[in-house]
């Protein structure tokens, strides 16, 4: 069972390695176009250990974590009001719809224009690529629960408060949290977004600094595999609490 | 409706002719949709009196509005006109003194069964407790205290109707309103649940109401059948079943029951011209289709 779970991974992962060092060799590329899978491993494990690495981390983590949260929670509220007012649903669905279309890269260097580029200013660019999906899920979701259930909970005279918390959120919780799923992947791409329009620390910033002034490829391939780790890690958190908490409709 | 609860409560209501407050009381109800701006007539000017703790059920033809009937009483819906009582005080909505039991379960699936009785006591505020001393009796009264963690889709369609029966009588109704509540199940189960229903009926003390396509469980569960009319519904006939307590399922071949199921078809027939609207098949057809309409 757990060998059926583990082996295959590990074999394509295995082959992927051996294709990148394949093509490498065969290609004969320098460091500073296109770094092996050994010299990126090595300069990973030293920028981690040189104390490289981890201060650019933690202002990411604490960017999504700010952000995610932000965005996640106005995309419910939002996607909640949309689904259960007809009013907001006619003035506020065009303008969700417009906005989700329009590029965050694009509205990235107006953000940093208003806001500077600290904490709070790449946590309301994170926010604002997390709140698209889960806005829309959070709608689509509350819209889909079961019309027969909330009737027979209106037959024992539920508040509004009581049919939120004891049928609504239950029920659509499946729903919104695959915007989660999809916005938490996001979060980390709009962090990275986010500090390329500025700022002192961050993977973002160190893209940045490993591209241009220290031209450190290895480094900069040591950054992306370091923001696909926590992209995986992010996702796999929201999927543990989808296993816990979700209960499909019979 | 009208809805002034301070002049109801000094009103007892309309007294039944042994002096008591009837279960139900329904003056002059009609009920009435809009659809595409045009008013649908449902239910045309009903008049009903139902007596304490007895079994009345309701037949008539697809789409009449018996569904919409039980959610009128219930206080699902406000009807168009009339009054709707309950032990003589007026419904103005969802109401406590009625427990309401859909065509489907609706459980809420990811709750237990324990939990789905708990439902209505969690709404009212009921202490934990509190709460799980009521349902874990009527958990043993239906059957189930044995299944009180698993979830619904852990159960057989028959198991979670019983669940749904449970919660509808959480809060102690004076009225237990079904809405073809067996229809999912299959013919000798839904046999079994109606002996069921009756055993629960006579330790409860409910009153009940009960919406059925099925002339013989009309006949087999009723003290009186209450024949409608297709849209909007109309009371057609009001039979009494003259068949003595507790029933069996060996009654279903007394000349009595044959009698009076016959008398329904009959009036069902005469309502509507499609008789196969009426769960064909249910009794020996030997009714005499010409039969006269009083």
């Amino acid at each position: 069972m757990i060998r059926d779970r583990v082996v295959p991974p590990l074999v394509a992962l295995a082959a992927f390695l051996a294709g990148w060092q394949l093509l490498v060799f065969v290609g004969n590329y320098p460091p500073f176009i296109l770094p092996g899978p050994l010299v990126v491993g090595e300069r990973f494990v030293v920028a981690w250990t040189d104390g490289t690495m981890a201060p650019h981390v933690v202002t990411t983590l604490a960017e999504i974590g700010c952000g995610f949260v932000g965005g996640a929670l106005a995309g419910m509220l939002t996607g909640y009001v949309l689904a259960r007012s007809r009013l907001a649903n006619r003035v506020l669905s065009p303008y969700l719809v417009a906005g989700s279309a329009v590029p965050i890269l694009a509205l990235a260097p107006l953000i940093a224009l208003w806001f500077g580029s600290g904490l709070f200013a790449h946590s309301v660019i994170v926010a604002l690529i997390v709140f698209f999906p889960v806005a829309v899920s959070t709608w689509v979701a509350v819209h889909g629960v079961d019309r027969r259930l909330l009737e027979m909970a209106r037959s024992y005279r539920v508040t509004r408060g009581q049919r939120l918390r004891m049928v609504e959120l239950p029920a659509a919780l499946p729903g919104i949290l695959g915007g989660l799923r999809i916005g938490v992947t996001l979060a980390v791409v709009g962090a990275i977004i986010a500090e390329w329009t500025g700022g002192e620390t961050g993977l973002g910033v160190l893209i940045n600094l490993a591209r241009g002034s220290l031209f450190d490829i290895p480094l900069l391939f040591a950054a992306l595999l370091t923001i696909a780790l926590i992209g995986v890690a992010l996702y796999s958190l929201v999927v543990l609490v989808e296993r816990r908490y979700a209960i499909p409709a019979v | 409706m009208t809805a002034e609860p301070g002049r109801a409560l000094r009103e007892p209501g309309p007294a039944t002719g042994d002096g008591s407050v009837p279960a139900i009381f329904l003056d002059g109800v009609r009920f009435g949709f809009h659809v595409d701006g045009r008013q649908t007539e449902v239910i045309g000017g009903l008049d009903l009196e139902i007596a304490p703790r007895s079994i009345v059920a309701f037949v008539g033809p697809n789409g009449c509005g018996k569904s919409t009937l039980l959610r009128v009483i219930a206080g699902l819906l406000p009807a168009r006109a009339g009054t709707v009582e309950v032990e003589g005080r007026p419904v103005t909505g969802p109401d406590a003194r009625v427990g309401l039991v859909f065509q489907e379960p609706r459980l809420l699936p990811w709750r237990s069964a324990f939990a789905n009785v708990a439902f209505p006591l969690e709404v009212a505020g009921r202490d934990r407790e509190a709460r799980e001393r009521r349902v874990t009796d009527l958990l043993g009264l239906v059957g189930l205290r044995d299944w009180s963690r698993a979830r619904p889709a852990e159960l057989s369609g028959g198991m979670r109707q019983r669940v749904a029966i449970a919660r509808a009588l959480a809060l102690e109704p004076a009225v237990l309103l079904l809405d073809e509540p067996f229809s999912a199940l299959d013919s000798l189960t839904r046999e079994r649940f109606n002996v069921e229903l009756l055993r629960l009926w006579e330790r409860i003390g409910a009153t009940i109401v009960l919406v059925t396509h099925s002339i013989a469980e009309a006949v087999f569960l009723a003290d009186r059948v209450v024949v409608l009319s297709p849209r909007p519904a109309q009371l057609v006939a009001d039979l009494v079943v003259d068949l003595p307590r507790p029933r069996r399922p060996g009654d279903l071949d007394a000349a009595a029951v044959t009698r009076t199921a016959a008398e329904i078809r009959a009036h069902l027939e005469g309502a509507t011209d499609d008789a196969f609207a009426v769960a064909a098949g249910d009794v020996p057809a030997h009714a005499q289709p010409d039969q006269a309409i009083p």
